[in-house]
């Protein structure tokens, strides 16, 4: 027994990825359900949306890099799929360099998907042909996110005098009477680094606007201050955040896919950390007993 | 007078920006958006001034046959083949000689880097960027299956662009990120240990938070775990991080404070 857990605590470390990989691709291979329960600062994001009347704007700030892929871009793909459903409008910016990318990937999906006649939540949505300039406007990439957040405060032409496809603002018509952030009904940044910073001290203090965060995992207990401060209104945390919201619109996707692995890599991870720990005591035990010899 | 400028500069328009941040009137609105102007402008030369100092040090690595080598051509054709596919894109779905176009302009880049390494023998790889050059300029200017694009919508559509973004940029980056699982469970078998009071408390915080993710707990199990990873995310994690947050904000108003006064003089590249 006391060479067992000798030979734990010495346990090479390509033995630990390989027994995860081996879970990670059971899991994915498994077919089951991993039952998901909302928390409230998720709850909060998807109330806010679903009770704006058709026509409100909502905007959507896509802040991230293809590295943070499998948490955000399940959000992005559950809220436009909700607020187009909704006969919402979404204005987008992408603050991160690769981000205008992951906008246009998300958007050609989701225009896809709009096609087809779907039910969520009981209801029925017609399919229906989402139309770029009406249903949304993309204002695309643009150096230096303090400065872009700042001057869209005061006008949207200021940083971005035409969209990404090089349309001008004034001439598309979901920007007609559109100046700043008093005409969008809130503000949802889904970031993977600390362009969230900005959102709030340049953009939500300045300008009071609503503002709604999707994080990474890692990021998420860093944010939770704003939450109790009133700044931010809700927050949806890593892939679970993503796997609650599609809970709550009811569009299972990549999140309620990827938690099925998400969860069992936890746990493998969780026993790890267990039997590290009796490994650890166990062979304190044995240096304690020994030098009292 | 080299020393004295700069500084002045820094508190003159350091001043300005406190200033005009609790003066909403026109003209001061006017005069902040002209110098974000001059910020992107500056911002230009930056990005120009990397790719060029991407590109000597890809050149010094190939010279002084440094570690990997080999990857500074692999390093410069993704550079310039990415910016190749945003600014060009085809008209219709005939290639042309499209593929031939951009073989050439890389290959035009490789030798360049080539003749730059070489310590002898110069000619050959300049005469060959130079032929390169010549064959891709001869494409550009005949073949009218593909054209120029900068900024419009034809160009950010190049399906060679979206194509190298989505089926190689977005899995290269995803996966390596997701390698993060494996180093942080390695990590917490490792490190993760109950060593003294403070790391067992740390410990058990954890492992309750990343427990109340656990679906399969009988319902007062799981309430009561959910109210703990509440109570401890709300209160003991939100007053570290509230503390974090007001030194750092503190933190950054001394240090521009130091750099508009010129105490802290670091960014004039002395301290």
């Amino acid at each position: 027994m006391i060479n067992f857990f000798d030979r734990l605590m010495r346990l090479d470390r390509r033995w630990i990825f390989l027994f995860l990989i081996v879970v990670c691709i059971i899991a994915y291979v498994s077919d089951f359900d991993v039952p998901i329960m909302p928390e409230r600062e998720v709850e909060t994001i998807y109330e806010f949306v679903d009770s704006l009347p058709p026509g409100e704007i909502v905007m959507i700030a896509i802040d991230y890099d293809p590295n943070n892929l499998a948490e955000l871009h399940p959000m992005t793909y559950a809220i436009v799929e909700q607020c187009w459903r909704k006969n919402l409008k979404v204005l987008i910016t992408s603050l991160s360099q690769n981000g205008p990318g992951m906008a246009d990937e998300a958007l050609r999906s989701i225009t896809d998907s709009l096609a087809e006649t779907k039910t969520y939540n009981g209801q029925v949505y017609e399919g229906r042909e989402v139309v770029n300039g009406v249903d949304y406007c993309f204002l695309g990439y643009k150096p230096y996110f303090a400065l872009v957040i700042l001057g869209m405060g005061q006008n949207f032409r200021l940083p971005f005098p035409e969209d990404y496809y090089g349309t001008p603002l004034d001439s598309i018509p979901m920007m007609q009477g559109v100046l700043n952030y008093d005409d969008v009904a809130c503000v949802i940044d889904l970031s993977g680094g600390n362009i969230t910073d900005y959102w709030i001290s340049y953009g939500q203090n300045r300008f009071n606007f609503p503002l709604a965060l999707g994080l990474t995992g890692v990021m998420t207990a860093q944010y939770y201050p704003y939450l109790g401060s009133g700044q931010v209104f809700g927050i949806m945390g890593g892939l679970l955040g993503a796997a609650q919201y599609e809970k709550l619109v009811d569009n299972a996707g990549l999140a309620r896919d990827g938690m099925r692995v998400q969860l069992p890599a936890h746990i493998v991870i969780i026993l790890f950390i267990l039997v590290g720990n009796i490994g650890f005591f166990v062979d304190r035990r044995n240096r304690h007993r020994a030098e009292g010899r | 007078m080299k020393r004295q400028v700069p500084l002045v500069l820094v508190l003159l328009f350091g001043l300005f920006m406190i200033f005009q941040y609790f003066v909403p009137h026109e003209s001061s609105e006017w005069v902040y958006e002209f110098l974000l102007d001059w910020i992107y402008i500056i911002g230009i030369f930056a990005l120009a001034l990397g790719i060029w100092s991407l590109y000597v040090v890809s050149v010094d690595k190939v010279k002084t046959r440094k570690h990997d080598w080999g990857y500074s051509y692999v390093t410069l054709a993704g550079l310039f083949g990415m910016i190749l596919f945003g600014f060009t894109a085809r008209h219709g779905d005939e290639w042309g000689w499209y593929l031939i176009f951009v073989a050439c302009v890389l290959l035009t880049v490789i030798m360049s880097v080539q003749a730059m390494a070489a310590r002898i023998n110069k000619g050959l790889p300049l005469g060959l960027a130079g032929l390169f050059l010549l064959g891709a300029v001869l494409i550009a200017v005949f073949d009218d299956t593909w054209s120029f694009y900068f900024y419009t919508q034809e160009g950010l559509q190049s399906t060679m662009f979206r194509a190298f973004f989505d089926y190689i940029m977005m899995p290269i980056l995803a996966t390596i990120f997701s390698l993060l699982a494996f180093f942080i469970a390695s990590a917490a078998y490792r490190a993760f240990r109950a060593r003294n009071l403070l790391a067992s408390l740390l410990l058990i915080a954890a492992l309750i938070v990343m427990m109340r993710f656990f679906p399969y707990f009988g319902e007062n199990v799981g309430e009561f775990i959910a109210r703990v990873s509440s109570w401890l995310m709300n209160v003991p994690n939100l007053a570290a991080q509230r503390a974090i947050i007001i030194g750092v904000g503190l933190g950054i108003v001394a240090t521009a404070l130091k750099v508009i006064l010129g105490i802290e003089r670091g960014y004039m590249g002395k301290g």
